[in-house]
This record gives structure tokens, C-alpha cells and sequence, in this order.
């Protein structure tokens, strides 16, 4: 492996921990897994149909990851070396298309790109042919809407690890912003850039109602469609497994190669000042910078003003189960984040010195809900009520699917902090809780915040509810909004989709600006 | 769920109480719903049968069929509700269900004999667009148009399958064709009916395969009449919604009463504004003010059951093999 380990092998202490969420993982799915095979007697090999949803669905992951981050890079950059008024809140803002129910999301961009939207209106007024959105690239155009902001995050924070003082060093040399780049830039972006294509590659390989109703038809058909037929009008459950272990070995070969990809070159400590960027105060690269921040802005605003707009006219006509489910939501959001972050931390604590076990923490989101919440329902099933089970099943499952997220953005802060300070704190004796208390927590403030706000958000929209473990007291928002558009209702359900916005969104903003409170570039 | 065990536990120290039997109704969600037939359903029923009904939510029909085959002849359920005319067949194989004694008098366009399974609502599939558009007569004249269409995919959705089927039973070798000429039609294909009519809504689409009913909701919850069903010269697929007793029951005696129920006025008279369906009993006081400006299907289509999973599978290849050109 290319990268260097970090050398601390005194201190092995917590990572029984890390061993302990590692094996949970890895039951958690496997087991399920294993359920679903046994209960299927046998296996079916995947058919050519297969193979063609396999190809489409590697295909667009693949486009819609490279396209994310690569749009991703110039509007880090400029949010990395410029200061304005609202940037925070633009930041904040930014996340949300991550967060929204897919369908809510989806109703959003259309009211952009679709075909009565505002860009095909502006289209006609200047007398243009209407754009079409169905087809593969409207499956990439909603999958850079959803991860753009997640690539900007991921990279911002490559950013803000490089130093104040090597900007400064490079100015004091007289450095053209292309020397900045190459001497600096680029060897943060070759050891980030692996880990956030794949970490979007396994979000949109597991797509299914995105890939199925911007995809315009059956060609647009993903693995997880394959699953759900093979579910549905098949009961071929083994064909559903198969098809399940084949979509999560992608997701781990990819892992694989990006850890192979990303070269670790640290920077080494610095003084924690904001980073000034004497070579970009030029009137050429703020111009630049501004187009960028405003695409991006544009790109990811409008069609979240058509879900507040949208959601506006629909607010008189909340229904108030929509409050009740949103408390439940938000319970479940908050149990979820206190797992996550617990998880990130004792993996990540794990990964300095087995960094292939950051591909463990993508399992969550690379094995099909519907094989996995099949298994779970036939290992709980014999002994007991499922739907008894349902709170922790919804808040585990919803952790895992965080826990990528959250460990991308832990594990190289925690990496660096060992790196740079851990010889320190070896010398003075600081291990176990006193070690994470007075310095690997004060430390991780940031990139905790960040995880802690994005586990919030995510589990807060997240639909939370395999069929099988309906709980019938306690329906989350997502699920009533799914309701409310089931019933018609689709007034009342973009306001209840608003509600959901804006809770999210507040969760994202309290636990971010914890962590960056008085550690804010 | 909890809150149940505890009060159930507070209700066991008084004896009479205790003895209060439990009925468990496996259901599709929207079913279970606040907006759905479920919590009137509840009340009225557990206001006569001194009894607790437990209604059970289980996503859509077919998951709620693969729930049943998960868990065989240990499930809890005494009754399902919510298959249709395209699961029975599979219903049938699992060979959990038993034999209802249910005497019949249904007021539906076909006629119905299944021993095992009794329809409690029903409707016709249609494409829904906006009053004053065109309004093409049948599928070859909406191939012809310009029209844009949203539809499901047969693969995750019941109404999906229900056009699949209908093209299907109306055209027979020729559904290839038909498919073929409306590619150019469809705007998109989507996992559910939500999806579907949302963009709809939204303007993405002028027409979107729905139900006859569906202007119904509109006219009544809305007062917007601009929503209309359009008659196509092929006739209507139909829907028929089910349910049938397992015969793992440990309430049989409660199962009947609530089959019973089902077919009674109170349950019959809470489906059209909260399922939006027909009730197969005509209750008392009529249909709705509403459901009368609904077009009225000439012709029923509806493919036997015992021939449905190969038509089903033979149609599905088809739409598979000419829209994924």
C-alpha cells in the first residue's frame, strides 16, 4: 500500500473498539445476507438483463462521481480562498440537496430542467428548442445536484488542512497561483479526490428512484431495480442476494483502488491561522472564483427555491401528523448521530493503522436496503415482533448509511492529529480517555461537527422505514410525505417536504457550527 | 407498538378485559395510512366486534405478498388485505389461504367466483389528463399524437403492471407494436404511482396512467374539475382489490365477522373518498356527489386469473425488449 503509516503502534489500547464496530458491520450485513440465502435454497445466477442493469448502473455512478467532483474542485477552491459575507450560510445552504427525500428533490430540479421549467422557459423566450432531461444525462444532472455539495465539503476541508503558513511561504517566495497548485493543491486533491469519487460512485450505484425516473425507461434499468423485480414478481430471493453481493463488490473493488490511489502526503502542523491567500488577490481569479461560487449557487439554490416555494402554498394544508412525524424523525435523527459518530471515531481510530478498514464503513450504503432489511427481517421474525424491533433497526440502518460519510471526513483529520501531535502526547503519557479528551476530540471538533450535522440531516431524511419493520405508531416525515403524495396530497406533501427541509437543514447548521465554532477559516 | 403491550398489560389485571380477542390485518401502507380507509376502518369495527383490530402496514401489495411468503404459516396475520387481481395466483401457491363462506352479492362490472379471496374495492385504470387538452380515443390514436405521457414501471408498481396488462389483453400479438409506437410518447417510466402523478401535476406530462377515479379526488377534496379520465374505445384493465383468510388463523370465527364487515355499508361507504376506488357493495346512501361525472368504462378487461403470471411474464419481456432500444 502506497500510503505511509502513521507510527503509533504503543497505543493500541482503544482499538477494541474499532475491532467491535467493525465485526457489528459486518454482521449486520452478512448475516442478513445469509438469512436471505438459506431461506432461498439456492442461488440463481444473474441473467443477461442483469448484466445490462449492472453496466448502466456502473456506468452512470461512474459519470455521475467524476462530474461531481471534478465541478466540485473550482467551487472548493474558491470557497477555500475567499471571505464574504454569507458564505457560512451558503455553505449551510449548499448541503441541502443532499438531504431532501429523493422524490422532493427530484420535483425540485424538475421544476428547473423539466419540461415546463424555468430553463426551458427561458430557453423559448429566446426562441431555443426545450432541453430534454429524461435520458442518462438527466440521471448524472440529478446525481452531481445531490453530491456536488458533499464533493465541495469533502474538498473544502482538503483545503483548509494544508496550513496557513505554506501559503504564506509560498507567497514570501513569490509563487504564481499555478505554482500554488502544483506545489500545494495537488498533492492535497491526489490524496482526496480517490476517496470522495468512490465514496459518491457508492451512493450512486445503490440509486434506484432517481436512476428509474430521470432515466426515462427500462434502458435506464439499475441493480437495484433488478433486486426489487426479482423480489417482487419473481420471489426469486436467491437472485435477489446474488445480485446484492454482486452490487457490493463493485462498491469494495472501487474502495480498494482508491486507497491504492490516494498517495498521503501531509502537510504537517500549522499554527491553526486562516489561510491568506496573498497569490489569489488578483482580479482575474475573484472574478473566477465569483462565476464559480455563482454557478454552483444557482445550480443548487433554484431548484431548492421551487421546493420552498413549492412547499409554501402547501403549509395551511399540513396535516398535524406531519409535526408528530417530524418528532419521531427527529428522535431518530438524533439516536442515529450519536451511533455514527461513535462508530467514526472507533473506526477511524482503527484505520490509522488498517486504513483498508475505511472501506468497511461503504458497506452500509453499498448492500441493497431491500436484501438486507429481508434478512434482518428473517433473523428477527423466528424470536420476535419485528415491527418491536423497528426503532432500532431504522436507527442502526440509518447510522450505517451515514458512517461512510462521517468516517471520510474523521478518519485523515484524525490521521494528521496523530501524525502531528501524537509523538507529543505519547511523550507525556496522554493514552485512553485522557488522550481523547484533551486531544483528539478538541482537535476533531471540526470534522466532528460536520459528520455529527450530516448524520442528522441524512437520517432525518432518510425514508428510515424498510417495508417489513413498519412500525404503525411511529411514522417518520419522509414516510408521511410518501403518504401524502400516496393520498393525492401533493400540496400538503411538498409543505410537509419543506418542514422536513428546513428541520434538516437546522440540525446540519447547529452541529456544524458547533464544531466550527471558534475554529472557523 | 409499545404503548400497546404496556396498556395491554395495565387491561390484564382486570379478567373481563383480558379476554379481548385480537384480529391482525396485513395491509398495503397507504391502506394504514391517516389518509387511507385504515383509522375509520379501525373504529367502526372495534366499535361492534368487542375486539382490537391490529392493522398491519406493509408497503404495496406485492411486498406485502412477499411479507406472507417470508414468514409462511407462522405469521400473525388471521387476514390479508390489499392483493389484487394480478397476485392471486401467487397467493394461491403459497397455499396459506383457506376458503371463505362468505355469501356474495357484488356489484361488479365482472363476475367473480374465487372461493378463496373477496374483492372489497375496485377501479378502472386510465390515462388522467387536463380538461380542454386533446383527448386521443385509444392507444393508437395516443400513439399517433404528440401527446407526452408519464407511466410506472410494471417491475415496482401496481398500476405499472395493470397498463402493461391491459395493452396485453387488448392488443395480444400486436402489444409489441403498440409499445413501440408509444416509446416516443412516454416521458418517463417511474417506480410508483406517486412519482407518476406528481409529475404530472407538475406539468412534465399531459397525461399519466392513473384511474378513472382520480378526477373524483380532485372534484371533491379540490373543487377543481379541470382533472378528466380519458375513454378508450379498447375497453378499461380493471383493478380488483382483495382480501382472504389464512388458514394459520387463530381467530376464524373473527376473520368471518370481519370479512363480513367488509362487504357491510360502514366499510363499503368509507372506500371511495379515502381509496378512491369503487365499493363492490353499493352502499346505502350512493356513491359521492362526484363519482357521478366519472366516465363509465364500456368495456371491462380483465385477464383470467389463472392465466395472469404468463401473460404477465410474456408482456413484460416484450415492454422490456421494445422500450429498451
Amino acid at each position: 500500500m502506497a500510503a505511509r503509516p502513521v507510527p503509533l503502534a504503543r497505543h493500541t489500547a482503544g482499538h477494541w473498539a474499532g475491532w467491535a464496530v467493525a465485526t457489528l458491520l459486518v454482521v449486520f450485513v452478512v448475516l442478513p445476507l445469509l438469512a436471505v440465502f438459506w431461506r432461498a435454497s439456492g442461488a440463481s445466477l444473474p441473467g443477461p438483463a442483469d448484466w445490462a442493469a449492472v453496466r448502466f448502473t456502473v456506468l452512470q455512478a461512474v459519470l455521475s462521481a467524476v462530474f461531481s467532483v471534478i465541478l466540485a474542485i473550482p467551487v472548493a477552491r474558491a470557497l477555500a480562498r475567499r471571505q464574504f459575507r454569507g458564505r457560512s450560510v451558503l455553505i449551510t445552504l449548499m448541503g441541502a440537496p443532499f438531504i431532501l427525500p429523493v422524490i422532493v428533490a427530484v420535483l425540485g430540479l424538475l421544476a428547473v430542467f423539466g419540461r415546463s421549467g424555468i430553463f426551458n422557459q427561458a430557453l423559448a423566450w429566446i426562441g431555443l428548442p426545450p432541453i430534454q432531461i429524461y435520458g442518462l444525462h438527466g440521471v448524472v444532472l440529478a446525481h452531481v445536484f445531490f453530491n456536488l455539495p458533499l464533493a465541495t465539503r469533502i474538498l473544502l476541508q482538503g483545503w483548509q488542512s494544508i496550513p496557513a503558513e505554506r501559503f504564506r511561504l509560498a507567497a514570501s517566495l513569490g509563487c504564481r497561483p499555478r505554482d500554488v497548485f502544483s506545489l500545494l493543491e495537488w498533492p492535497m486533491l491526489r490524496a482526496t479526490l480517490p476517496g470522495a469519487i468512490v465514496l459518491i460512485f457508492a451512493i450512486c450505484l445503490s440509486s434506484f428512484a432517481v436512476a428509474l425516473t430521470l432515466g426515462g425507461g427500462p434502458r435506464a434499468t439499475t441493480v437495484e431495480l433488478a433486486i426489487y423485480q426479482a423480489f417482487r414478481l419473481d420471489f426469486d430471493l436467491g437472485r435477489a442476494a446474488v445480485l446484492s453481493v454482486l452490487q457490493m463488490g463493485i462498491v469494495l473493488m472501487a474502495a480498494g483502488l482508491a486507497l491504492r490511489l490516494s498517495l498521503l502526503d501531509g502537510f504537517g502542523r500549522g499554527m491553526d491561522r486562516i489561510a491568506r491567500r496573498w497569490e489569489a488577490e488578483q482580479w482575474p481569479l475573484r472574478i473566477l472564483d465569483g462565476f464559480f461560487l455563482l454557478m454552483a449557487a444557482l445550480f443548487l439554490l433554484l431548484p431548492l427555491g421551487a421546493v420552498i416555494w413549492r412547499g409554501l402554498s402547501g403549509l395551511d394544508a399540513l396535516p398535524v401528523q406531519v409535526w408528530r412525524a417530524a418528532s419521531v424523525s427527529l428522535v431518530m435523527a438524533l439516536s442515529s448521530t450519536v451511533l455514527t459518530v461513535v462508530m467514526a471515531l472507533a473506526l477511524a481510530h482503527l484505520a490509522l493503522q488498517r486504513r483498508g478498514i475505511e472501506a468497511l464503513g461503504l458497506l452500509g450504503i453499498a448492500a441493497s436496503p431491500l436484501v438486507i432489511g429481508t434478512g434482518l427481517f428473517l433473523l428477527i421474525n423466528p424470536f420476535g415482533d419485528p415491527a418491536h424491533w423497528a426503532f432500532a433497526v431504522t436507527v442502526l440502518v440509518n447510522a450505517m448509511a451515514a458512517l461512510p460519510f462521517a468516517l471520510r471526513v474523521v478518519a485523515p483529520a484524525l490521521r494528521d492529529i496523530e501524525r502531528d501531535f501524537g509523538p507529543l502526547a505519547d511523550s507525556l503519557g496522554m493514552t485512553g480517555l485522557a488522550r481523547l479528551r484533551g486531544l483528539t476530540l478538541p482537535r476533531l471538533r471540526r470534522p466532528l461537527g460536520f459528520s455529527a450535522g450530516l448524520a442528522a440531516a441524512l437520517s432525518m431524511g432518510d425514508l428510515g422505514v424498510i417495508a417489513l419493520f413498519a412500525d404503525p405508531d411511529r411514522a417518520t416525515l419522509p414516510l408521511q410525505i410518501l403518504r401524502l403524495m400516496g393520498a393525492y396530497r401533493m400540496d400538503a406533501a411538498a409543505g410537509a417536504g419543506l418542514v422536513l427541509l428546513v428541520f434538516s437543514l437546522l440540525l446540519f447548521w447547529l452541529f456544524d457550527r458547533g464544531g466550527r465554532q471558534d475554529a472557523d477559516a | 407498538m409499545k404503548s400497546h403491550l404496556v396498556i395491554a398489560t395495565l387491561l390484564a389485571a382486570g379478567p373481563a378485559l383480558a379476554q379481548t380477542p385480537e384480529l391482525t390485518v396485513y395491509t398495503y401502507d397507504s391502506f394504514v395510512s391517516d389518509w387511507g380507509p385504515g383509522p375509520a376502518v379501525k373504529e367502526a369495527f372495534e366499535a361492534e366486534c368487542g375486539c382490537t383490530l391490529n392493522l398491519v402496514g406493509a408497503g404495496d401489495g406485492a411486498a406485502l405478498l412477499g411479507r406472507l411468503r417470508l414468514e409462511g404459516a407462522r405469521s400473525d396475520a388471521d387476514i390479508v388485505l390489499g392483493l389484487d387481481t394480478g397476485l392471486i395466483a401467487a397467493a394461491l401457491e403459497t397455499g396459506l389461504f383457506m376458503a371463505h363462506t362468505i355469501e356474495t352479492d357484488l356489484d361488479l362490472p365482472v363476475e367473480w367466483t374465487d372461493p378463496l379471496f373477496l374483492p372489497y374495492d375496485w377501479g378502472y385504470f386510465a390515462f388522467v389528463g387536463n380538461r380542454g387538452a386533446a383527448q386521443p380515443a385509444d392507444f393508437r390514436e395516443l400513439a399517433a399524437s404528440d401527446l407526452k405521457i408519464v407511466i410506472q414501471d410494471p417491475r415496482s408498481s401496481t398500476p405499472g403492471l395493470g397498463l402493461l396488462m391491459w395493452v396485453k389483453s387488448a392488443y395480444g400479438d400486436e402489444a409489441a407494436d403498440i409499445w413501440k409506437e408509444l416509446a416516443d410518447n412516454i416521458v418517463t417510466v417511474t417506480p410508483g404511482w406517486s412519482e407518476a402523478y406528481g409529475l404530472f401535476l407538475e406539468g412534465e406530462a399531459d397525461l399519466v396512467l392513473s384511474y378513472t377515479t382520480s378526477p373524483a379526488y380532485h372534484l371533491i377534496a379540490e373543487e377543481d374539475d379541470s382533472k378528466v379520465a380519458l375513454p378508450f374505445a379498447e375497453g378499461h384493465y380493471m383493478q380488483i382489490e382483495v382480501a382472504g383468510k389464512l388458514a394459520a388463523t387463530d381467530q376464524p370465527e373473527l376473520a368471518d365477522k370481519f370479512l363480513r364487515f367488509m362487504l357491510g355499508d360502514t366499510f363499503q361507504s368509507i372506500i371511495p373518498t379515502t381509496n378512491w376506488m369503487y365499493p363492490v357493495v353499493m352502499p346505502e346512501s350512493g356513491l359521492p356527489d362526484g363519482f357521478s361525472t366519472l366516465i363509465q368504462p364500456e368495456k371491462a378487461i380483465l385477464a383470467p386469473i389463472d392465466q395472469a403470471d404468463a401473460l404477465r411474464d410474456l408482456a413484460l419481456d416484450e415492454w422490456l425488449r421494445v422500450l429498451s432500444r
